[in-house]
């Protein structure tokens, strides 16, 4: 190596490292102390107020015998169950329906994107205007169907399901721009030739589009697991996780936990229990989708 | 389940029939098939937008309407009642400027620290590129929660700010302050991510002749690569400047000073579960979406078409 290019590449090498140093510090000062501070203080009674003490696991076995985690694990487990699938089936559908290169679909495609613009607390104002048991669009559009709505919000069996409504009507557009650009992807001559070979419109769905566009699909139900396992603003803003407890999520738990009660160090451990559950769920779910995705 | 959520389920069957008789003459069914198409992206464009006008229409309305004829689109007599009643009763106008200080400040240092980083890790050959770059791209897999206690004592105790001695004893440190929402954010590794991989697109030779003419690592930077990328600035500015004026649990954590709330923040105080004022509330959904719908309007096909590209990549 000449002196010339040697000099030239201790310069970039000083010269990245400057371009980098306050993302660099961020990260360290913002992600990695941050994990092995939450590592540490779930380790306390840790309570801002006060001497804390070293518990050891004992916040951890505290958190197997809380009735209310428990709680919160089944709300969120509910929220995923019914969400995650609601999400997928509802941004692959309509990005079936707009999978036309026309103009009329382009504008469909922005109607459709819309509601995601828009903050959770502002979709969650307009669903709680909508959701309103006497005076709102939901219930009013049920009645001339001869449905008598709910209370929505006001019911523990139903505040829930409202949740999870209102997600998906908030959060569909993004997933389903996805799928739009995964659908431009599936080989046109395969679809030809399996329609060819007599399949109807359902099998080619099933045996060609779905399989190629099984990628986008991976990263959809990745994002919408990641998002389920940590929502927290709809319930805040709707319901202060009520009523009776019936929208109280694992985030909205630790948040009270932590900035409510100032347990911090519980709170941390309540986290960590949530980190590593998503951790096992992406795993789970990188091993099943990501199978079917190398056959 | 209501007619409302599950529109979108039942309707995508006839679409694979659809698609390729478009080119053929008008069958029956191709009739028939573009009719369900219709009224299908209809009625699903009607269940996204109508929730948004009618919350418009309804903070129109004098207050005596609103309960009383809720179900009429147009207002009979119009009024901004409801907005002035924002700024006159409490502190939206400062809600606002808070909301604008925090999401225009996280746009302008993710530009410039996103850009100088990704540059850094796209362009330049360094011993530990690799290493950094899978840093950043992990940590975009760290979900929020696991750091949101300690990031708001780390912000607490950080020394000499807000009154803290040097170990950080004695004051609040960042929180309550704009430092406590912008500093943590200043340079997402998203923004850093995204950044390289526009640079990355971008030939290397552009630099190494600048470089022969003697031209300083930030000078090729800044004069050569900045303004070809952009488009790209162009895309991650609206994401970010989204993403910090949508924001709400960091906020609602970090500033609790009711002359510091942001208007997401704020606006959720106006939900009441026993009595809620819905003309305010609902003229305050309208202000706070208004700046994230204007900015999406204007750069909806780029905003769209990124988003398409990253699901694929």
């Amino acid at each position: 190596m000449s002196a010339a290019v040697s000099a030239t590449r201790r310069q970039q090498t000083i010269s990245a490292w400057i371009f980098l140093a306050v993302p660099v510090a961020l990260f360290a000062v913002f992600l990695l102390l941050p994990v092995l501070m939450a590592i540490g203080l779930s380790l306390t009674d840790y309570a801002v107020i006060g001497d804390f003490e070293w518990v050891g696991l004992d916040n951890y076995a505290r958190i197997v015998d809380d009735p209310i985690f428990w709680v919160a694990v089944r709300n969120t487990a509910l929220y995923t169950v019914l969400y995650v699938p609601a999400g997928l089936v509802v941004s692959l559908g309509t990005a079936l329906l707009l999978n036309r290169s026309s103009r009329v679909s382009r504008v469909f495609r922005t109607l459709f994107y819309i509601p995601v613009v828009s903050s959770t607390v502002a979709t969650a104002a307009i669903w709680f205007w909508l959701l309103n048991p006497q005076y709102g669009l939901l219930n009013a559009v049920l009645g001339w169907f001869g449905i008598n709505g709910p209370a929505w919000l006001y019911e523990s069996r139903w505040a829930m399901i409202a949740i999870v409504m209102m997600s998906v009507w908030a959060g569909f557009g993004a997933n389903m721009i996805i799928y739009l650009g995964a659908l431009q992807g599936v080989p046109g001559e395969l679809v030809d030739a399996a329609r060819v070979d007599g399949a109807g419109a359902f099998r080619v769905f099933w045996h060609v589009t779905l399989p190629a566009i099984s990628r986008a699909t991976f990263l959809i139900l990745t994002l919408l697991l990641i998002a389920a396992f940590q929502v927290f603003d709809q319930a805040y803003v709707l319901t202060k996780g009520g009523p009776g407890n019936s929208t109280l999520t694992l985030v909205y738990y630790i948040y009270d936990r932590g900035f409510g009660r100032l347990e911090m160090g519980y709170a941390s451990a309540l986290s960590f229990v949530l980190f590593l559950a998503i951790l096992v769920f992406s795993i789970a779910n990188a091993r099943v989708t990501g199978r079917e995705n190398d056959r | 389940m209501s007619t409302l959520a599950t529109a979108p389920v039942g309707t995508p069957a006839p679409t694979p029939t659809t698609v390729s008789t478009e080119s053929r003459p008008p069958t029956a069914r191709a009739v028939l098939g573009r009719t369900v198409w219709t009224l299908a992206v209809v009625l699903i464009s009607v269940t996204t937008v109508m929730p948004l006008i009618w919350t418009l229409s309804t903070s129109l309305k004098p207050e005596g309407e609103i309960l009383s004829s809720y179900l009429q689109l147009v207002p009979e007599n119009p009024t901004l009642a409801n907005y002035t009643a924002l700024f006159t009763d409490g502190p939206f106008g400062r809600y606002l400027a808070n909301s604008a200080i925090i999401a225009l400040g996280g746009v302008a240092t993710n530009l410039f620290f996103g850009g100088l980083a990704g540059y850094a890790l796209a362009k330049l050959s360094f011993r530990g590129r690799g290493v950094v770059f899978s840093l950043f791209l992990g940590s975009m897999m760290v979900p929020g929660i696991i750091t949101m206690v300690p990031t708001f004592l780390v912000l607490r105790r950080f020394p000499l700010v807000g009154g803290n001695d040097l170990f950080g004893e004695g004051g609040a440190g960042f929180i309550n302050s704009y430092g406590a929402v912008l500093i943590p954010f200043a340079a997402g590794p998203f923004a850093v991510f995204f950044m390289r991989q526009f640079f990355q697109a971008l030939p290397d030779e552009l630099g190494d002749a600048a470089r022969i003419d003697g031209a300083s690592e930030f000078r090729i930077f800044w004069n050569i690569y900045l303004p070809l990328a952009r488009a790209g600035l162009a895309v991650l500015g609206v994401l970010t400047f989204q993403a910090g004026w949508n924001s709400f649990l960091w906020p609602l954590i970090a500033l609790n000073d009711p002359e510091m709330l942001t208007v997401q923040v704020g606006l959720a105080g106006y939900v009441n579960e026993y009595q809620t004022e819905y003309g305010p509330l609902l003229a305050g959904t309208i202000l706070a979406s208004l700046p994230v719908l204007i900015v999406f309007i204007f750069a909806q096909r780029y905003i769209i078409e990124n988003f398409a590209h990253s699901g694929t990549k």
